[in-house]
């Protein structure tokens, strides 16, 4: 079992800021917790500021031929904005960012841990719950899964053909998240403040 | 001393670097390091290179202080959770120990401990970060030092001759933010690669010394192409050191590459940083004909 919750009021705004925005929302999932009330009430207010091309609430989008079934008809409005605003565990996230390859795809919840049974195997990707999403800055590749260290700043010196130093056969999680912050236009997000990371999570669900 | 007050001098500064033994008897490397080693800035100690378990960094930089050689203090995030990092930063202050070289460090499956827990709690960014927030009198958790604030120079490294060079300088930039003072790059065999690299680190306005390997055989280079991330030896090299086997064993041909790539860099950097990885003794000869 896991849990997601809401990021910041703030930092999602800040994420849709200026930009025109479609909304996915994953529910329906048993394995996951969702804040479905807080959710709608916020992308109602996102929806009022007029820059939101379209929504889809859908369950499951975690599995890539679901997924790309769902979005499919969705195709315009999606072309139509800025950003993707996925609101689902960490999995969901990084499937959806995985496969539209040329948007900037956002995380708008933390992904957490609960003890006791976790169902959803996932496909290709990986969630470790870690309770601090990384994935908006960091392209949707969850580092701390891809880099073999779980680093949060950057690429290590071990990385040799593009591959990482603990595997030959393993591509460099920093290198595949650098490639694609190029690709999508954000850089930039390699200049955020340090971050420090904070096992603490789970006491402070728990709380 | 602080290594930075030299740089802030304009000095050409010169460090290198001794691994301690696997063992606790270490005069052999107090003695070599004094002998060979006492002309230059700075020593840099090693902490558990390659993850492999050896005499500690910290033990083995106050013996080199209590011989009269500033120590670099070498930490990195592999075997230390933030507890213990911010500890023994404070027990290297006790000892006068004033220059760090921050790492995230190899990981334990490169060692000779693969079942260890590679700890990681902190990185070599986070590790800068911390050390700036010491140096503020306040620990990572908040809580406020008692008495005088640690001061020191905080090094960090950095690999430009990396074929993912891009996303070396985006971590670059990384530490540099976090509060990194001084840079010692990876061991540098393309001076082209470096100058060019030098061009874009240069922005951040932060001395860098290059990296230096004294390249002991063809086998030793071509080890180091197929295994040492950020290192390629170019085949000309390689050529050069197989032509005279006895010049090469002597350890004249590794001295004669190594001072060239110091010439070709040296108007682009600050500073030289050698690993002779036990040829120290080769050191002083290399220094020379460098024209250092
Ligand atoms: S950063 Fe990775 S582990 Fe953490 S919540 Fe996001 S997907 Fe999960
Ligand atoms: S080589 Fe890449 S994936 Fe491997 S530990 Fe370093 S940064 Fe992480």
């Amino acid at each position: 079992m896991l849990i997601t919750q809401l990021k910041a009021k703030e930092t999602i705004v800040s994420l849709a800021a200026g930009k025109k925005v479609f909304i996915i929302n994953c529910q329906g999932c048993k394995e996951v917790h969702f804040p479905e009330a807080e959710v709608k009430e916020l992308e109602k207010e996102l929806a009022d500021s007029g820059n939101v091309t379209g929504t889809i609430t859908t369950d499951y989008i975690c599995n890539p031929e679901n997924m790309k079934l769902r979005l499919e008809k969705h195709k315009s409005e999606i072309e139509a904005a800025d950003a993707v605003l996925v609101f689902s565990c960490g999995v969901g996230v990084q499937t959806v960012a995985g496969y539209l390859e040329d948007k900037k795809v956002y995380a708008a919840c933390d992904t957490y841990p609960l003890p006791g049974f976790q169902g959803v195997t996932p496909l290709e990707y990986n969630c470790d719950q870690c309770g601090e999403c990384y994935l908006n800055l960091t392209g949707g590749i969850c580092p701390i899964t891809a880099c073999s260290k779980s680093l949060v700043n950057g690429q290590c010196g071990g990385s040799k053909n593009g591959k990482c130093e603990v595997d030959s056969e393993m591509e460099c999680g920093w290198e595949r998240i650098y490639r694609r912050l190029a690709q999508v236009g954000r850089l930039d997000a390699l200049k955020c403040p340090t971050q420090v990371r904070n096992f603490a999570t789970d006491d402070e669900v728990s709380k | 001393m602080k290594i930075t007050e030299a740089f802030e001098r304009g000095e050409f500064v010169v460090t290198a670097e001794v691994g301690p033994p696997k063992g606790f008897h270490i005069e052999h490397v107090l003695e070599e390091a004094k002998t060979y080693l006492s002309g230059i800035t700075a020593v840099n100690v090693t902490d558990n290179q390659s993850s492999v378990m050896r005499l500690g960094s910290l033990a083995t930089c106050k013996a080199l202080k209590d011989e009269g050689l500033t120590p670099i203090f070498q930490l990195t995030c592999r075997d230390r959770n933030r507890i213990a990092l911010q500890s023994d930063l404070l027990s290297a202050a006790m000892f006068g120990i004033e220059n760090l070289l921050l790492l995230t460090g190899d990981h334990t499956k490169l060692g000779d401990h693969k079942a260890a827990k590679p700890v990681f709690d902190l990185d070599s960014v986070s590790l800068i970060h911390t050390v700036k927030q010491l140096e503020a009198g306040v620990d990572l958790g908040g809580n406020d030092l008692v008495g005088e604030a640690p001061k020191f120079a905080k090094g960090a490294v950095v690999s430009p001759c990396s074929d993912s060079v891009d996303a070396q300088l985006a971590k670059m930039e990384r530490k540099v933010a976090a509060g990194c003072d001084y840079f010692q790059t990876q061991a540098v065999f393309e001076p082209e690669k470096f100058i060019q690299f030098m061009e874009k680190a240069k922005q951040f306005g932060k001395p860098v010394q290059v990296g230096i390997i004294i390249p002991k055989s063809a086998g030793m280079a071509k080890f180091m192409n197929n295994n040492v991330a950020g290192i390629h030896v170019p085949d000309e090299m390689i050529e050069e050191l197989k032509k005279d086997k006895e010049k090469t064993k002597a350890g004249i041909t590794g001295v004669e590459i190594a001072a060239r790539i110091i010439k070709e860099c040296r108007p682009y950097c600050q500073g030289v940083h050698i690993m002779a990885l036990g040829w120290e003794s080769k050191v002083p000869e290399l220094l020379k004909q460098a024209g250092i």
